[in-house]
């Protein structure tokens, strides 16, 4: 059970221990960690669990597919970190990751 | 419309008599069983015949969301609802582009809509809503459509765009005028009112542009938003696009918003035991205008047309053909949604709808309507104890909007 840390916008933080073969979207929702929407459940066609992985763990999250890139293109808050979190799946890599929660949801 | 058979039996009628682009279906609020029955027994639909010709029907959720988010298969050019639209005038509008030209677009305008600007205006847009909730006749029948969704979308999109008050009417017209022919908006516009009309709604936003362009400070209008983002900045060099992304934002925003405003009204005294909820707990408001929108799916389809033959839930289909996402379907989907027909102001999961749809695409003023509602909703339950509907509304014809075209109502004040 990888603990990672999700730091909401205005500075709290949560840390969760989470279930591996999960998202992280669902992680987040499972520990009702707020700031995450995910109104599409996980599709990768809404753009409402937008985040930002910390910069050491870019590799640990993997990489965007050309369908994450056209829904990410669309925040206007997007910079090289974002992610949608529905679209990572939690491994055992990723204890002690860091992750911050956009201002809002889109 | 040229049919003037009754509606088919919803239940025995062999399924390829059942045609849901009949504008009937809404007008008579009959379209339940018809898709209910598609969704059992033929989700993807092939209509050979219609009076738009021959189309294919989605109305599963997860096919819609699959169809939505695929618009390599799936192309918005060149039209997105059933019907081709007039082909008159090219208005650039967003929503009927592919990638890369859509995400280059939508890009410019999204940020004006982001909710750290809407914030900026709820305390006008909450000021407007006040004053014509305050101006309601009391202890009289009256039309909740007219006195209030109307005049509160025309307010509400005078306000975004600081447009001049007193011409608010202008938008309403010009919204009607660019939605198109009556079967898209259920109104009736001649083309010869079209073309200048839209010449003027360009003259107009061209001249307010020019006139706000010195401006000290800067306001949070859309025009003036426009003019800060240096993507949009030179926007009037290009009139059409400048004209297709103005008409986009009044009609995505008027008879969508218009129609949640009136359908809230009805689903609550539908479901008296939802409004005593409401009553109980004002807190519960939020989660009730995203199942509002569900409940009401202002929009009742979008339309795609295949960019090569593909197979799609074991049906083949041919490249050119017309595929319809009919959202309205996809909302009622006991596989998507629990007890999908009913009407539950505090569910768990609220904002799992496809009112907005998905994908590239998905509703760019999806934050500003649930923030309009939620501020309608607020200030109602401020002041009234029941919005009691008097009578059956009377519903527009269309295939596309579902839409009211009266609501008799009395307010009952706290
Ligand atoms: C309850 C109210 C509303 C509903 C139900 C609604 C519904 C929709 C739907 C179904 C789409 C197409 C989604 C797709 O193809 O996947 C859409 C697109 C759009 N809507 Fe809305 N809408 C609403 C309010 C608004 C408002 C207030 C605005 C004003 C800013 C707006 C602006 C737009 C725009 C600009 C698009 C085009 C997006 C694109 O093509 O990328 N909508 N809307
Ligand atoms: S939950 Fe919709 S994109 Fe991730």
């Amino acid at each position: 059970m990888p603990t990672i840390t999700l730091i909401e916008f205005n500075g709290r933080e949560h840390q969760i221990e989470a279930e591996t073969g999960k998202s992280l979207m669902q992680n987040a929702m499972d520990n009702m960690v707020p700031g995450i929407d995910a109104d599409c459940g996980g599709a990768c066609a809404c753009g409402t669990c937008h985040c930002f992985i910390s910069d050491d763990w870019h590799e640990a999250a993997g990489s965007t597919d050309a369908m994450e890139e056209s829904m990410l293109g669309m925040r206007p808050d997007r910079d090289d970190s974002s992610r949608l979190s529905c679209q990572i799946d939690v491994s055992e890599a990723m204890n002690g990751m860091v992750v911050r929660l956009p201002e809002f949801q889109m | 419309m040229n049919k003037i058979a009754d509606l088919p039996h919803p239940l025995t009628t062999p399924l390829e008599n059942i045609d849901v682009s009949d504008p009937r279906l809404l007008e008579q609020d009959a379209w339940r069983p018809y898709f209910a029955r598609l969704r059992e027994e033929d989700p993807v639909h092939y209509q050979a015949d219609s009076p738009f010709g021959p189309f294919w029907s989605v109305t599963r959720f997860e096919d819609i969301v699959a169809v939505d988010s695929n618009h390599q298969d799936f192309s918005s050019e060149p039209a997105i609802v059933i019907g081709d639209m007039v082909e008159d005038m090219t208005v650039e509008m967003f929503i009927a582009m592919d990638p890369p030209k859509h995400d280059t677009q939508r890009r410019a305008v999204q940020p004006v809509v982001a909710p750290q600007n809407l914030a900026q205006m709820e305390s006008l847009i909450r000021s407007r809503v006040v004053e014509i909730l305050d101006n309601l006749p009391v202890g009289e029948t009256f039309d909740w459509v007219e006195r209030v969704s109307i005049n509160l979308t025309t307010q509400m999109l005078a306000t975004l765009f600081n447009f001049p008050f007193e011409e608010r009417g202008k938008l309403t017209y010009w919204s009607d005028v660019a939605a198109g022919s009556p079967e898209i908006a259920g109104g009736d516009v001649t083309q010869e009112e079209r073309i200048p009309a839209l010449m003027e709604c360009l003259e107009t936003f061209t001249r307010l542009w020019h006139e706000r362009k010195g401006q000290e400070g800067g306001g949070f209008d859309l025009i003036s938003l426009l003019q800060r983002d240096p993507n949009t900045a030179d926007l009037p060099d290009r009139p059409m696009e400048f004209l297709g992304n103005i008409l986009l934002l009044i009609v995505g925003g008027n008879d969508t918003t218009r129609n949640s405003a009136t359908g809230g009204v009805l689903a609550l005294n539908q479901n008296p035991g939802e409004y005593d909820k409401l009553r109980a707990d004002h807190g519960l408001i939020p989660g009730m205008v995203s199942e509002i929108i569900r409940w009401q799916t202002p929009l009742a389809h979008m339309r795609r047309t295949a960019t090569r033959d593909l197979e799609f839930q074991g049906k083949q289909i041919k490249k050119g053909d017309k595929v319809v996402m009919w959202y309205l379907s996809g909302n009622r989907d006991e596989t998507a949604i629990d007890k999908a027909d009913e009407f539950i102001i505090d569910r768990a999961n609220p904002r799992h709808h496809i009112s907005f749809g998905f994908g590239v695409h998905r509703c760019m003023g999806n934050r500003l309507a649930e923030m309009q509602l939620r501020i309608l909703w607020e200030e109602i339950m401020q002041r009234f104890h029941f919005v009691e509907v008097m009578d059956e509304p009377e519903r527009v014809r269309s295939n596309f909007v579902r839409g009211y075209a009266n609501l008799p109502v009395r307010v009952h004040p706290r």
